[in-house]
């Protein structure tokens, strides 16, 4: 009994706070919205996972039948479906392994079958849970079941199921699966290398010369961004293809496979990795190129020693997040990987091509790792980042050198061009007849009505779908920051909410599409009334882009002084006053932000809605997607042109509102 | 027959009062055992405190003393680990903020940056059933009192950082609070505005008799400000007094280091008022030790008095010391001098001298002169306590 210690803590129990009317509220709606990210996120993986090591088989001895003789007499014994197996060999092993909707008919043990035969049949299970279906009639127990011959062609095993890693086998022991890993890391790894170099050169340009028309090429590059992923895919097919405008550039190479994957997913990933790398090298430090050139370092020194160590972290986190693009891609190869197999593609192929679930969960979860260390090694480089910064850095300005800086320019304009031109030849393919045939001008390809894929309406429906995200997300997603930031005390909530809202940037749209039709389609789930409806498409596409912004969110409230809640707390004033009268207003510039990312990426987003949309909620993206697969490639050219233009003119419109809304309500900026 | 009853009462009740000054029953404020645990590092230990109505008390530390940490549990923004807070004989210990009864001032402002001053002060008039014309009414006199009256339609980021102060200060007080808390109120500001500042909060305290519990780690501000100070250090409450009881009899070695500046000395206890500093024999102010128990005994520059040398005519109680003059520093309206001699041993004493003493005596580096110790003025503390700073 030491007496420091016993001073230290005194007897008695810690004080516990009283929680006040506004403690309460704010726990409340966070509890809500850490309860819509657990059925939107954690219980949609949870069945996926389980549904992975889910087998099924058909166990056939627990089957018994009996048959009778001509007149209807049972006179010989009842018989179990394995031992009549044993002796016909009907049904060989590597068979009674299914799916959960494999179906076994009853008649495959009996040769002889027919259906005019005067016979009678009895069916039952040797327990309990053996079921099978007479009919669409569900049986099951130890009660015998007769049927006459002509019933008993239509009665039908079914599987029971078991949990174990079998699944898993039958993956990594099938070559033509898991060879999928090698071909999606491969790619993925050479892309990144590639997107990551031409992004430097590109943000270095933009950040370090003086060339002109930075804004422009800014813009140019940030463009792929407002399209699907599968769009420059499209272009490649129209410029390679097998009929393609320069086919002859790839000296005998096919398109369809690596080289059109890496191309595209050049173009779709460069904006990503443009503005990270933009934001590292903005960040850096003049006094350190003061230093540098006082003590008569070369440019190229200056370059390596300054310039890259500086930018480090930025490199690091662009690439690992144009890795995880690639990697969790699915459009893109789907369009233009012919026969290469990838990964993303894997998933879709198993659900929508041959209906193995489980098969298509494996594949999901084997997706999930990389995607996953991708995600974990992002957060720690950016956290490093954030100590980088200083207040006392002074922004690094630029001096004219006119022959670095027409080096830029050149540069920036054959990126610029590469950029534009596969938007270019998309815009083109819409607009010509028949390529290459008839090259004559006409809006044939408009008329979306009569392809498949939904028509105009498809293109209506992603409009709705992006404005609900747009507004619905925007609100719960800022409803939950300002809780998770401003609510006092509540540690273990706090930190768990965090990591619920960190959770979707790890997971890849096709895991978490392919997770809502295990969880959302299950009929014993009360919310599968969603399945199939324009709500559960909104559910999953603010779910999927929930973690950006909500970082935005986050990062704006942190701006906001820590004790404005302790003074309206004090002033007897509610929450939701503040919230309403300053915090909202404050940070109405970033809700702005997070609703026109949710917006685009609404408009673009293929891989989670692909499972989930149904004939009256088609998408724009999905059809592009349709159509192409259909070979009505220029219709898929024009519909992926339709979403440019949409998301541009839904940019210019958020910058003129911006504009509008901050010369109204932020006067207070302006001394 | 009620009204004598309740003057009986009154009168019980005031002698019962002035019987039992320390009584805590009387106190506004009172914090009893407080602790506060940030896991294992304890940031308040066993702090007890009471506060009268209508005083202005000032919280004084280092950074790190837990001086905030305080302020901070009686507003209820971060609550003690353990310990009970009273406030108006009312247990408030676990309320939430809003059941509380205190406005706040903080260092950052926490003015509402989109809302007009105004507005500012207005937020907590609203919503409690106060027409418009009565809330427009008390903003316009709370802009009056703190001189801002023609600013109310302005945003915060168009004032000064003083008149920032100054809005908080109205938007804090606007409800009549019964307790107003001021977190280093005036540290974000400059020294000029400063001076300013710490002269209006004080005459607004007296106006309206609030009573006042203010953080700082300006002693200046304290001493010039508070009623009562209470010194802290790791956590504990050095001493609780008066400016000039915490000046003058500093309760720890701690406190007279830590406000204003002080002579420590190595000595060794004689007699029940005796020490010896160096070789000689010095008269110091009644002290507990023991007779033979090393200490540290304290001077303030300015108590030292310089005589010419060789003059002995020390009052009875106050011993004197010849020594020399070494550097002499030149702080405006004295000289710091470095005081060394024989007598001193190795000690080293610093002296404030006026203009007009060093005039008269004609100092300089390397002069000769002696000097007197008042003995009330020398003060023993422990030797080899922890805190000792560095002089």
């Amino acid at each position: 009994m030491s007496a420091t210690a016993e001073n230290l803590r005194p007897a008695g129990r810690p004080i516990k706070a009283r929680l006040g009317r506004d403690d309460l509220a704010m726990r409340g709606f966070m509890a809500v919205i850490a309860l819509y990210l657990v059925i939107a996120l954690a219980l949609p993986l949870y069945a996926m996972l389980s549904k992975s090591f889910s087998t099924y088989q058909f166990d056939l001895t627990s089957y018994e039948f009996q048959v009778s003789d001509d007149t209807g007499n049972f006179q010989t014994a009842p018989i179990t479906a394995a031992a009549l197996n044993e002796t016909l060999q009907a049904v060989p092993s590597e068979d009674l392994a299914t799916s959960s909707d494999g179906r076994l008919p009853a008649t495959s043990f009996f040769p002889e079958f027919s259906f005019r035969s005067p016979m009678i049949y009895r069916i039952r299970g040797t327990g309990e849970d053996v079921s099978f279906l007479i009919g669409s009639e569900r049986f099951s127990g130890t009660a015998w079941q007769e049927v006459d011959s002509n019933t008993f062609r239509r009665v039908m095993l079914r599987p029971v199921r078991s949990q174990g890693l079998q699944n898993y086998t039958t993956y990594f022991s099938t070559p033509s699966l898991f060879r999928s890993i090698e071909n999606s890391l491969f790619i993925s790894a050479l892309s990144t290398i590639i997107t990551v170099t031409l992004a430097f050169g590109f943000a270095y340009a933009l950040s370090r010369s003086c060339m002109r028309f930075k804004g422009v090429f800014r813009l140019i590059a940030l463009a792929p961004i407002l399209v699907p992923s599968l769009l420059p895919g499209i272009a490649l097919v129209y410029l390679f293809g097998n009929q393609g405008m320069i086919k002859g550039l790839l000296l005998g190479e096919s398109i369809y496979g690596p080289i059109g994957i890496v191309i595209g997913s050049v173009f779709f990933t460069f904006p990503h990795a443009m503005l990270i790398i933009t934001t590292a090298l903005a960040i850096s430090d003049a006094r350190l190129y003061e230093a540098a050139e006082s003590l008569k370092a070369s440019r190229w020194k200056i370059f390596w020693t300054v310039t890259l160590p500086g930018a480090r972290y930025g490199l690091i986190s662009a690439a690992f997040v144009v890795f995880n693009l690639v990697i969790t891609d699915f459009g893109l190869p789907k369009v233009i990987g012919g026969q290469y197999n990838m990964l993303a593609v894997d998933i879709y192929k198993q659900v929508i091509g041959q209906q193995n679930f489980e098969m298509g969960a494996v594949v999901s979860v084997v997706l999930l790792i990389p995607a996953l260390v991708a995600f974990a090694v992002d957060r720690q480089v950016q956290k490093k980042q954030v100590a980088l910064l200083s207040a006392r850095s002074v922004p690094y300005q630029p001096r004219a050198n006119p022959r670095a800086d027409w080096l830029a320019f050149g540069y920036c304009s054959l990126v610029a061009v590469f950029i534009v031109g596969l938007l270019a030849v998309c815009q083109f393919a819409a607009l010509i007849k028949f390529w290459p045939y008839d090259l004559s001008l006409s809006m044939n390809n408009y008329a979306f009505d009569l392809m498949d894929g939904g028509g105009w309406d498809s293109y209506y429906n992603s409009i709705q779908l992006a404005l609900l995200t747009a507004v619905f997300g925007t609100l719960v997603v800022f409803t939950g920051g300002y809780m998770v930031e401003k609510i006092k005390g509540f540690e273990t909530g706090r930190g768990l909410f965090q990591l619920l809202a960190m959770l979707p940037m790890a997971i890849p749209g096709m895991v978490l599409g392919l997770a809502y039709i295990f969880f959302f389609n299950d009929p014993r789930n009360p919310l599968n009334v969603f399945y199939g409806t324009m709500a559960i498409l909104v559910i999953c596409t603010v779910t999927h882009f929930y973690t950006v912004s909500h970082l935005t969110a986050v990062t704006a409230l942190k701006q906001m002084d820590r004790e404005f809640e302790s003074v309206a707390a004090s002033l007897k004033q509610p929450f939701h006053k503040l919230f309403r009268l300053v915090t909202v207003p404050v940070c109405l510039p970033t809700i702005l932000d997070i609703s026109i990312y949710l917006f685009v990426n609404a408009m673009t987003t293929v891989s989670a809605v692909v499972f989930l949309y149904s004939p009256t909620t088609t998408l724009a993206s999905v059809a592009v997607l349709n159509m192409d697969d259909a070979g009505d490639i220029a219709p898929a050219a024009a519909m992926g042109m339709m979403i440019f233009y949409t998301n541009a003119g839904a940019r210019i419109l958020h910058l003129i509102i911006s504009k509008g809304v901050l010369k109204r309500t932020q006067a207070w900026r302006f001394r | 027959m009620r009204r004598p009853l309740l003057v009986l009462r009154v009168i019980i009740s005031v002698t019962w009062y002035k019987s039992s000054e320390a009584s805590s029953v009387s106190s506004y404020l009172r914090i009893r055992n407080l602790y506060k645990n940030f896991g294992d590092f304890t940031a308040l230990k066993d702090i007890s405190l009471e506060i009268e109505e209508g005083e202005f008390v000032c919280f004084l530390g280092p950074s790190g003393c837990g001086k905030t940490t305080l302020l901070r549990a009686i507003a209820g923004l971060d609550l003690q680990s353990f310990g009970s807070i009273e406030q108006a004989g009312r247990d408030i210990s676990a309320l939430p903020i809003a059941r509380r009864d205190f406005g706040i001032v903080f260092q950052s402002y926490a003015l509402f940056p989109n809302l007009t001053i105004e507005r500012n002060i207005a937020f907590g008039l609203e919503n409690a059933g106060r027409s418009k014309t009565e809330i427009t009414g008390r903003v316009a006199e709370l802009l009056d009192l703190v001189d801002l009256a023609d600013q109310g339609k302005k945003y915060p980021a168009q004032l000064s950082g003083g008149q920032q102060q100054r809005i908080a200060l109205a938007r804090a007080i606007a409800t009549s609070p019964g307790l107003l808390l001021l977190d280093e109120p005036l540290s974000a500001l400059d020294a000029k505005v400063r001076v300013h500042l710490r002269h209006q909060i004080k005459e607004l305290q007296r106006k309206l008799g609030v009573t006042t519990v203010m953080v700082t780690h300006d002693q200046e501000e304290a001493l010039s400000m508070a009623d009562r100070i209470v010194v802290m250090n790791h956590g504990v409450i050095e001493q609780v007094g008066t400016p000039t009881e915490i000046y003058r009899e500093p309760g720890s070695l701690f406190v007279a280091d830590f406000i204003g500046e002080t002579n420590q000395i190595h000595s060794t206890i004689t007699a029940a008022n005796g020490l010896t500093v160096g070789k000689c024999a010095l008269r110091s102010a009644a002290h507990g030790f023991a007779q033979g128990q090393q200490v540290i005994v304290t001077i303030r520059p300015e108590d030292i008095i310089p005589h010419e040398p060789g003059s002995r005519r020390a009052e009875s109680d106050h011993s004197a010391l010849a020594v020399t003059v070494g550097e002499m520093e030149f702080l405006g309206s004295f000289w710091r001098s470095r005081l060394t001699g024989a007598e001193l041993g190795d000690e080293v004493l610093y002296a404030d001298f006026s203009i007009n003493a060093v005039r008269r005596l004609s100092l300089a580096a390397g002069s000769a002169l002696t000097i007197e110790l008042p003995a009330d003025r020398l003060i023993a503390f422990p030797a080899g306590g922890d805190d000792v700073g560095n002089g």
